[in-house]
């Protein structure tokens, strides 16, 4: 009996690993293999062609002491990331709250707040760059309305990525559901209590939505911090074929990383960037789930 | 749902305060909440304008004449309806071969992403064997890591067993699995009860016959949301094509439309007809599969 239960148990497992099989190959090859690969050429002068020549730390030096087009791009996703995060999250709460209200059309609404953030992709990069055309686009002309004098938004360094981050708020849809659903589970009981105590509408929602659903502010600001960082393609599309937007102000970290690997072949430099990236990104996640536990609130009370 | 005794408890309470008691709270109340009923509908119906304007501009740029887009002040409906434009759009570049291209690229992928991570999510749901939990949470990890980090090694790895300038890179690893869809898909199994497997386990089916004949039956919809999510990522994908495509056959939508924006310059009516074709699909799948747009974003939210 014991005999057979442990030949089940061997054969559950084998079923197991044919099962997970696909996905293990795909690990070793497409993700752990590269990860290692990368880590070793990072420390050598690698250029895909010709050479693959240890050379220490050079990499890794070179970047920090010497390269101002690196901090540049360090300093450009920064500023991206410090902004578009808190404004997508904030702008996302702010419209599921709106959104998780009983009023006409409510329905219609939720869909056309969604729609803009399945669209993505050169055709919508194009769109605002039409939009913020200084001279043709829509965005200057409503500003006009109201007598804004508006910027000249892709073409001035210091409104590039404003613009950007301008067009990521228009998608806001997307974290705007994952916070309806979860305040859609907000038990309706705490309401009736809080309203028959007389707390208001804005205590209400300060006071219950808003800790009810830090589990899924949590979610959102970790992939949204790391999404923030690999910020490429906008930036790519909207500055003419990468060029990095009038002084280098779009000349995000990617950016800079796709010009070293794949226009000047400087693989291993471009590879120690990838793992400076990778290693901020990790302490920035680090630093949230070590904090998760003061201010995220889990039903059940064990505040893990 | 609240149970009676709950309700009555806290009606108890409250009517010993002695502002609900008097009538007129409840109706000065009531106003209350129907203005914020109102200012809620209002800032709605005033946030879609601001949603639906961009895409109105795209589609009535895409039908004004070059002068009429130069001219100034912009106007907010085309003086004349220039249905030729799409028409002269789609002959000024090969778009009909960056539709075949795309469409053969989009539907592998959907194919392989459907097929390799329903399979492997069965394993990591529904067989339990050793080891799993650490193999679950290296999935879970991988989420973690910045994509550029494995992107150019991934490059070196394509460019040495000659796979540049093919389908190969873009298609392939979709049949190994990836870990949102592993992970949604999942979450999916995890309501399938283990009764059901064990009953079929016990007529002597094997894993393969229960997941093609019970598994895949019962996860349809979560299904259906990988499909609909893998459709928009291969489709509104950039980079891959980017990267490996450099023969202008080969080229996809995507890519044709960011070397169509080289070429045409400011020529906004064109490019805002070209965008707006490629944009097209993807719209009136979200119209036709809203719902499962949502679902996955639930999933996504369940799991936190």
């Amino acid at each position: 009996m014991a005999k057979t239960r442990s030949a089940m148990r061997r054969k559950e497992t084998m079923y197991g690993y044919i099962f997970v099989m696909p996905w293990i190959i795909g690990f070793l090859a497409f993700t752990a293999g590269p990860l290692l690969f990368s880590l070793f050429a990072s420390f050598t002068d690698y250029n895909i062609t010709s050479h693959m020549d240890f050379v220490g730390t050079e990499n890794y030096q070179g970047l920090f002491t010497e390269d101002g087009l690196f901090w540049t791009s360090l300093w450009n996703t920064l500023y991206y990331v410090l902004f578009s995060v808190p404004l997508t999250t904030i702008g996302a709460i702010f419209l599921s709250a709106l959104l998780n209200q009983d009023v006409p059309g409510i329905r219609v609404f939720r869909t056309l707040y969604y729609l803009p953030a399945v669209l993505s992709g050169v055709g919508v990069y194009l769109l605002w760059m039409q939009l913020l055309d200084p001279g043709t686009g829509m965005v200057n002309l409503m500003l006009g309305w109201v007598g804004i004098d508006g910027p000249n938004w892709l073409f001035d360094p210091n409104w590039t990525k404003p613009s950007l981050i301008f067009m990521k708020l228009w998608s806001v849809g997307g974290a705007m559901l994952l916070y309806l659903a979860s305040m859609q589970g907000v038990s309706k009981t705490l309401y009736e209590a809080a309203e028959i105590d007389g707390a208001n509408t804005f205590r209400q929602f300060f006071h219950i939505t808003l800790p009810m659903i830090t589990p899924v502010i949590f979610f959102d600001v970790v992939t949204s911090l790391i999404g923030g960082f690999q910020i490429f393609q906008e930036a790519y599309v909207m500055s003419s074929n990468g060029e990095g937007g009038p002084a280098n102000s779009l000349l995000f970290y990617n950016l800079y990383m796709w010009r070293q690997a794949f226009e000047n072949f400087n693989m291993g430099y471009a590879m120690a960037m990838s793992w400076i990236l990778f290693i901020i990104v990790f302490i920035l996640t680090m630093i949230n789930l070590k904090l998760a536990p003061r201010w995220v609130h889990y039903e059940g009370g064990d505040n893990r | 749902m609240t149970s009676h005794q709950d309700d009555t408890r806290y009606i108890e309470e409250a009517g010993s305060t002695k502002d609900i008691k008097n009538p007129s709270y409840f109706q000065h109340h009531g106003n209350r909440k129907n203005m914020l009923k109102l200012i809620n509908f209002v800032l709605l119906a005033a946030g879609s304008l601001m949603i639906l304007s961009p895409l109105w501009w795209m589609f009535s740029t895409s039908l004004k004449t070059m002068a009429e887009v130069m001219s100034f002040p912009p106007t907010f409906f085309p003086e004349s309806w220039n249905w030729s434009n799409y028409i002269r759009t789609w002959e000024a570049a090969p778009f009909t071969q960056y539709t075949i291209n795309t469409l053969v690229i989009t539907t592998l992928v959907v194919i392989g992403n459907v097929l390799s991570n329903s399979f492997i999510a069965y394993g990591f749901a529904k067989i339990p064997f050793r080891g799993r939990n650490v193999l679950f949470a290296i999935v879970l990890a991988t989420m973690m890591i910045p994509g550029f980090v494995t992107l150019i090694p991934q490059y070196v790895l394509f460019a040495k067993i000659g796979w540049v300038n093919t389908y190969y890179p873009l298609i392939v690893p979709a049949f190994f699995g990836s870990a949102f869809n592993i992970f949604l898909l999942r979450q999916f199994y995890m309501t399938i009860p283990n009764e059901l497997i064990e009953a079929a386990k016990m007529e002597g089916a094997s894993h393969f016959y229960i997941w093609r004949k019970i598994g895949l039956p019962l996860t349809k919809p979560a299904i259906a949301t990988v499909a609909i999510f893998s459709f928009n990522g291969a489709w509104n994908d950039f980079l891959g094509p980017l990267l490996y495509l450099n023969d202008e056959n080969l080229y996809t939508l995507q890519i044709g439309l960011q070397v169509f924006k080289g070429q045409l310059n400011t020529q906004w009516n064109y490019l805002m007809a070209g965008s707006l074709l490629v944009l097209l699909p993807v719209i009136i799948i979200f119209f036709f599969f809203q719902k499962y747009f949502i679902q996955g974003i639930n999933l996504q939210s369940g799991g936190k």
